[in-house]
């Protein structure tokens, strides 16, 4: 007795969910995660990949299944049956991706969200003003700043503020409350850091793939971009925007350390200053 | 009164334009000489462009920048990018089989405006030379195919000026062409035919055209106005002068990304016709395709954004993109399900037009799930500008649009030639195709997600080992042209006469000689109302006994 194509068509579906889910929680694609971002985002990948394999399985299997089942036998010059069309199939698979593409719109809103994201752009906008670290001490140049998008401003006195310049071909980090200038980023775990960003000449981009945060750093548009580093190491911070030549060699490193030993290189590298 | 007769014809019919090979050198004005004018320049360009990507994943194989300067690199990569857009993909989808189909299909004898077609293609060889001799005339430029101010405005002016002269030059001879298709398909349809009896191709045409004129003229003026900040030292988009670049972007990709769509939509509706053919069915819902060509050329024009995510957007802006760029997967949708339910139940022939379709098929849904990922903020703020994106798109315009070519060019050169190509050696360039294209650029995937950046000459060393594989992905594939290669010149003189209908099609161009003459039917044309008209009730008309011609005389 042949089964039905009914529970073979569910046995399969039930299959290919399975194939997602593990696909999703078991196959690591990413980098480690080093920020209080990163978790989120993880959390939207993993969807995408549940999602996305499951469809891309299915298609592929249907398309390789068809050409099997249905290849065309020597001498056989007949022709399929002539439909042309089924209406309800249509309505269904117009129906169905419509929904999930979205919930994943609304998904990725929420996630961005919870990242930070969707935070007044315009941070520097009046009742905004005071949240940032940026705005409270500057001169009239931040009127420019634009929100970098992720990551939300922290009360202000947590915030680490940090100058950084882009330029051809090399990242200058500054930290103008304790005076350093450093060719390399560093910060402490657990405390938001405020990186107002300018570039010199060309767009450079700024970005942490272990803190799964970019940034373009544009000429004449002044940007902030905040991020809390969550695990202790030494990351690698690469431009992403072509910006000449060198563009592949422009790399720096951000070395997150507990707070204790974040101090200690905060006193170390204190340049003296004549009081 | 007296009536003149008129004048006997002369024995000798006037030639007006030249015949033999020399014709497909000449100022043609037949829409099939200049179709394949288009296709073979267009090959041309590919084996340019191809060359560009050996050099490209030749430096790439090691993590440092051994194989060329990095002034020369940028430049390669610049090249690459534009050759492959402007020279290849776009004239061959668009002007290549548009030219030689678009007719057929609308039972014309030839384009609305003949001449405008003959200097629509001629503007493409001299530009691409242009292009390409900017290299050795002080440089080509280097700022990528986006060129993106400042970089564009502070690299060698004279490369940069170039590359904008020569884009300008084929954005123009696409605006040509898109203006000719439009024409032809909504006013030289033949009395009688309605639309929507039109062959799909003919709707993807009138979709990608509508697309070339609206976007294409925003590009134009956009590179105008760059060129301008270059030479003139204007401040449109330089910082330094006051101007924004973000500006640049808006109206760079208020163009280009429509542009994917005028080498997808094409894409599509070639795919649209060989599926059924070689299925033997009919196109699974005609009309709903006709609907989603339709929306995708809406929504085209209002996802350009989704480039911009890393460049200080508003956030009302960055969900409004979102939710469009993802939407377009509807659509899109749509169509993949129709082409899997026309194959469903077909008796498919396994040749090479329909196994290049259906790995078009494969390839264009993987890039389709990451394209629709990328349209998530949060995600694209990670794998924006890195490998992730190289590697989609790859799978969308190599996967999605040269494969179509190739399937194509299986499909139809029996009707370009008169003679079959060898389908043993075809589907031996399928496989190495295949393998090449996934083993190339699957892994790309995993090192935009890990921290490497598009376009650099070095990388972490930690990156090396899936380099190299994407490498040999990369040489696969150009091995993969040599069957292609002997295949066409070997069955072009020896090839299996195909008679005029190899396939059993129904379609107008087939329903004449294999060549056609250059009007292209002799005696009236055919009025086919039903192009898919497949399957049935066997045996009402033996296909293999009917002349076209009673096809659709027996048209009830």
């Amino acid at each position: 007795m042949r089964i039905p194509s009914a529970i073979l068509t569910l046995v399969v579906g039930m299959a290919l969910v399975l194939l997602g889910q593990w696909v999703a929680n078991d196959v690591n694609l990413l980098p480690e995660s080093a920020s209080v971002n990163a978790p989120v985002y993880d959390e939207l990948f993993r969807v995408l990949v549940a999602i996305g394999t499951m469809l891309l399985v299915g298609m592929t299997g249907v398309v390789i299944y068809s050409l099997v089942r249905f290849r065309r036998r020597d001498g056989d010059t007949q022709d399929g049956p002539a439909i042309e069309g089924n209406l309800s199939l249509e309505l269904f698979w117009t129906a169905i991706p419509a929904v999930v593409v979205l919930f994943l719109g609304i998904y990725s809103y929420d996630i961005y969200d919870r990242m930070g994201g969707m935070a007044d752009l315009n941070g520097h906008g009046m009742g905004h003003q005071a949240e940032l670290a940026s705005v409270r001490e500057s001169g009239p140049e931040d009127e420019n700043r634009i929100w970098g998008g992720i990551a939300p401003a922290q009360s202000s006195g947590d915030v680490i503020p940090v100058e950084v310049t882009a330029l051809q071909f090399a990242f200058i980090f500054h930290y103008p409350e304790q005076n350093i200038t450093s060719g390399e980023l560093h910060v402490p775990t657990g405390q938001t850091v405020e990186l107002r960003m300018k570039a010199n000449d060309v767009i450079h981009a700024f970005w942490v793939p272990e803190f799964r945060i970019k940034q373009d750093i544009i000429p004449g548009q002044p940007t902030v971009l905040s991020f809390t580093a969550r695990k202790a190491g030494d990351y690698p911070i690469v431009c992403a925007e072509l910006c000449g030549p060198y563009h592949g060699g422009m790399r720096s490193h951000v070395v997150v350390d507990e707070p204790e030993s974040f101090a200690t290189w905060v006193e170390t590298n204190t340049p003296a200053t004549l009081s | 009164m007296t009536i003149a007769s008129p004048p006997s014809p002369s024995p000798q019919p006037l030639r007006l334009q030249p015949t033999g090979w020399l014709r497909y050198f000449s100022f043609s004005l037949d829409h099939k000489v200049i179709g394949l004018q288009y296709i073979v320049c267009g090959f041309l360009f590919y084996f340019v462009g191809g060359a560009l990507a050996g050099v490209i994943r030749t430096e790439l194989a090691t993590p440092i920048s051994d194989f060329v300067s990095r002034d020369t690199y940028n430049q390669v990569l610049t090249l690459h990018g534009t050759v492959m857009i402007f020279l290849w993909i776009v004239p061959v989808v668009n002007g290549g089989f548009g030219n030689y189909l678009i007719p057929f299909y609308v039972g014309a004898r030839d384009m609305a405006f003949p001449r405008l077609n003959a200097v629509a293609f001629w503007m493409i060889p001299p530009s691409g030379l242009l292009l390409i001799s900017s290299y050795f005339i002080g440089g080509a430029a280097q700022s990528g195919w986006t060129a993106y101010p400042p970089l564009s405005i502070t690299t060698p002016a004279m490369g940069q000026i170039l590359w904008i002269v020569s884009v300008l030059l084929l954005g123009g001879s696409s605006i040509f062409g898109g203006i000719n298709f439009i024409a032809t398909i909504l006013k030289f349809r033949q009395p009688g035919l309605k639309l929507m009896q039109l062959p799909m191709y003919c709707w993807a045409m009138l979709g990608t055209s509508i697309l070339v004129v609206l976007a294409t003229p925003v590009l134009a003026g956009t590179l105008i106005l760059l060129s301008m900040d270059i030479v003139a030292h204007t401040g449109f988009f330089n910082p330094a002068s006051g101007g924004n670049v973000v500006v640049y972007q808006h109206l760079f990709w208020f163009y280009s990304h429509p542009a994917v769509y005028i080498m997808v939509l094409p894409a599509f509706g070639l795919v649209s016709e060989i599926l059924p053919i070689h299925a033997r069915k009919p196109l699974f819902g005609y009309v709903t395709m006709v609907y989603s060509i339709m929306a995708i050329v809406v929504l085209g024009l209002v996802v350009w954004a989704h480039h911009m995510f890393t460049s200080g957007t508003p956030p009302w802006m960055r969900l409004f993109f979102t939710i469009a760029t993802a939407f377009i997967a509807v659509p899109t949708g749509i169509k993949f399900f129709n082409w899997i339910a026309t194959l469903w139940q077909g008796r498919l022939a396994l040749n090479s037009a329909m196994l290049f379709s259906c790995a078009f098929i494969l390839q264009f849904v993987f890039g389709g799930i990451t394209g629709v990922a990328l349209a998530q903020v949060p995600f694209d703020v990670h794998v924006h500008d890195t490998y992730f994106v190289v590697g989609h798109f790859h799978y969308i315009v190599y996967g999605g649009t040269v494969f179509v070519i190739f399937a194509s060019i299986y499909h139809w050169f029996p009707k370009f030639t008169g003679r079959m190509l060898d389908e043993n050696l075809g589907r031996l360039h399928l496989a190495l195709t295949f393998i090449g294209f996934n083993l190339c650029f699957a892994p790309q995937h995993w090192l935009g997600l890990n921290g490497m950046p598009r376009r650099v000459a070095e990388y972490d060393p930690q990156f090396t080992l899936v380099n190299q594989i994407s490498s040999v992905g990369a040489l696969l594939m150009a091995i993969s042209t040599v069957p292609f290669l002997i295949n066409v010149v070997v069955s072009m003189v020896r090839g299996t006469p195909s008679g005029p209908n190899p396939w059993r099609a129904l379609t107008p161009e087939w329903l004449t000689s294999s060549p056609p003459p250059v009007e292209n039917w002799k005696g009236a044309a055919p009025l086919v109302h039903e192009p898919y008209g497949y399957g049935g009730p066997a045996g009402v008309v033996d296909l293999n006994q009917a002349s076209g011609r009673d096809l659709w005389r027996n048209e009830p």
